[in-house]
């Protein structure tokens, strides 16, 4: 069993929720309430990553990340080394990959509020900060727990994109994921089995948390 | 509360068109009344900054809300509006407490939860107040809507189809209520409706709209006494409202005398009480007119006036005439060949019959024959 392998994964699990959350609530409410011109595009851009190969998107978010690049060398200088095959690149590729995960979930929550709901915290002298923090986000906060897991659980088990841009490196980038495919290479078919079985554990833990967790919010307003 | 007279101006050719101008002064009530489609709900929503028309101008005493010529537009939460939307939009994730204290932002924190029992308790919900909207029922989540919009001392109330999806009885308590605010508030309130009935009952005022004009717009009784309103008559039949008190009780018949400005009438309504205010509807189809004072009939209501107009009637051999009975003007349906066998023009005298059944009587303030509803 690889300790420091599934300490990896659920590191990038949480820092990628917590990344990526607060940019989900803000794009999955914009795309649900404003008509603006564009809005297609965005939506697109956000399924990008849904479709795209892992590999493909890895060797993109390479070339952009790249010593090479202008982007590439100001997180040099900022980190104080290159982004790719460290902790901090792999990150920003799970953040990027898991954008759908995390947009679709919450656009799809703020869409269900219906219009009247925010007409009438309009009417009752909420300012739109208060709107959003007194209604709107108390009504799609189950969309948001889904989303948070669902990325949670696509992290814990994402590959091709981990292997692109982190590699293989122990205690920085080599995820549990990733240590399962190196141990079956090295026929060590036990510590395969017991990581496997781990993830297995731990993606049905989260998911009977969630299911559990939403009846109860979801039970505040049926 | 804030007092001070509502001024509305809305003017655009499209998506949805609008031409409207009115005004609603403070404790009178406004109804708003026109077919399903015909902008009812899109003015009321102008009022509160929900919409904004290409030409608009709003105003509340000396407050101007929407004006788009100066390019002033106070968004709908800077505005003092209680607005009571068709389908309630109740909060689901709060209680019925909570769902007023919303609306309280501006108390200090402390009082909020005493305030918001207060007023739940004003609009008789003194119960279920710990409970989610979907545990409510349709008369108790409006109770709460109405509470929630009453707290935060809005200048003006607004009440989209407020009697849509309650039931019978409960209609009749609601509008009670709603009558009772008006009077308690002394602000403007602007009602929207399709049901003519409302508006009889709780309107000082109506606007009547199709296809987002105006087509008609006024005080009740001088409406209901137009003669030309075609939509009036298609929708409801013409007929005249106006005000009376109960001024005699025979109880041994079951009668009640009524008097008004310009007469009396007699009607089978043993439940109410001397003193009592009514509104008194009288259709144009149930008035006959008679050139001398009839005999021998069985008619108890005759009431003596001059003919002060005639309109042609909705079918060719019809006529509407208007009969001055004091104040009141009288609407009766006739024939035209009647109309030229009396020899009726303005100007001549006339006694209009009317059968005591066929008079609509509704109680307004004063609470005396509540219990009997």
């Amino acid at each position: 069993m690889d300790w420091s392998a599934l300490q990896v994964s659920l590191r990038l699990g949480a820092g990628t929720i917590l990344i990526l959350l607060p940019f989900g609530i803000w794009l999955g409410r914009v795309l649900a309430t404003r008509r603006f011109r564009g809005r297609f595009l965005v939506e697109a851009l956000v399924t990008v990553p849904l479709v795209l190969p892992p590999t493909v998107l890895g060797f993109y978010l390479l070339v952009t990340f790249g010593a090479r690049s202008p982007l590439g060398q100001a997180f040099q200088t900022l980190l104080g080394h290159a982004l790719p095959f460290s902790f901090e690149g792999l990150l920003v590729a799970s953040a990027i990959a898991n954008v759908p995960f995390v947009v679709q979930p919450i656009q799809r929550g703020f869409e269900a509020i219906p219009g009247h709901i925010r007409d009438a915290a309009a009417c009752c002298g909420l300012t739109p900060w208060q709107r959003f923090l007194r209604i709107e986000l108390p009504l799609a906060w189950p969309s948001v727990l889904t989303a948070a897991i669902l990325a949670f659980a696509h992290t814990l088990g994402e590959f091709g994109v981990v292997l692109m841009v982190g590699g293989n490196l122990p205690g920085e980038t080599r995820t549990l994921s990733i240590a399962i495919y190196d141990r079956m290479q090295a026929f060590d078919d036990r510590s395969a089995g017991i990581m496997a079985a781990t993830l297995l554990v731990i993606t049905v833990l989260t998911l009977f948390a969630t299911t559990h967790l939403s009846r109860r919010v979801g039970g505040r307003r049926a | 509360m804030r007092e001070g007279r509502l001024a509305v101006s809305l003017r655009q050719a499209g998506p949805i068109p609008l031409d409207v101008e009115f005004g609603c002064g403070a404790g009178d009530v406004l109804a708003i009344f026109g077919p399903s489609g015909s902008g009812k709900t899109t003015i009321l929503r102008s009022i509160a900054g929900l919409y904004r028309p290409a030409h608009a101008r709003v105003s509340c005493g000396a407050d101007v809300w929407t004006d788009t010529d100066a390019g002033i537009d106070v968004p709908p939460h800077r505005r003092a509006v209680g607005f009571v939307f068709q389908d309630y939009a109740l909060f689901p994730h709060l209680t019925a407490l909570g769902n007023v204290m919303v609306a309280l932002g501006h108390r200090p924190r402390a009082e909020r939860a005493s305030r918001a029992e207060a007023l739940l308790a004003r609009v008789h919900l003194r119960e279920h107040t710990a409970r989610r909207p979907h545990q409510l029922s349709g008369g108790e989540r409006q109770r709460v809507a109405l509470a929630r919009a009453l707290a935060r001392e809005p200048a003006v109330l607004l009440l989209d189809e407020p009697f849509a999806a309650v039931d019978r009885p409960v209609r009749r308590r609601l509008q009670d209520e709603i009558d009772d605010l008006r009077r308690d508030l002394a602000i403007p309130l602007v009602l929207v409706t399709h049901d003519f009935e409302d508006v009889v009952r709780l309107a000082t005022h109506v606007l009547v709209l199709d296809q987002g004009r105006s087509v008609a717009c006024g005080p009740l009784t001088a409406l209901m006494s137009r003669p030309d309103l075609e939509f009036l008559r298609d929708a409801v039949g013409l007929g005249s409202v106006f005000d009376a008190t109960v001024v005699e009780v025979d109880a041994g018949r079951g009668l009640v005398h009524l008097a008004f400005d310009g007469g009396r009438l007699v009607v089978p309504r043993g439940d109410l009480s001397i003193g009592t205010s009514v509104r008194v509807r009288v259709p144009a189809r149930d008035v006959i007119l008679a050139s001398t004072p009839p005999h021998g009939v069985s008619v108890q209501n005759v009431l003596t006036g001059t003919v002060s107009a005639i309109h042609p009637g909705p079918a060719r051999d019809e006529a509407v005439v208007q009969v001055a009975v004091g104040s009141l003007l009288l609407l009766a349906e006739v024939t035209r060949d009647a109309v030229d066998r009396l020899g009726l023009a303005p100007g001549r005298p006339v006694h209009a019959l009317v059968k005591s059944m066929s008079i609509d009587v509704r109680v307004v303030g004063g609470a005396t024959p509540r219990a009997a509803q």
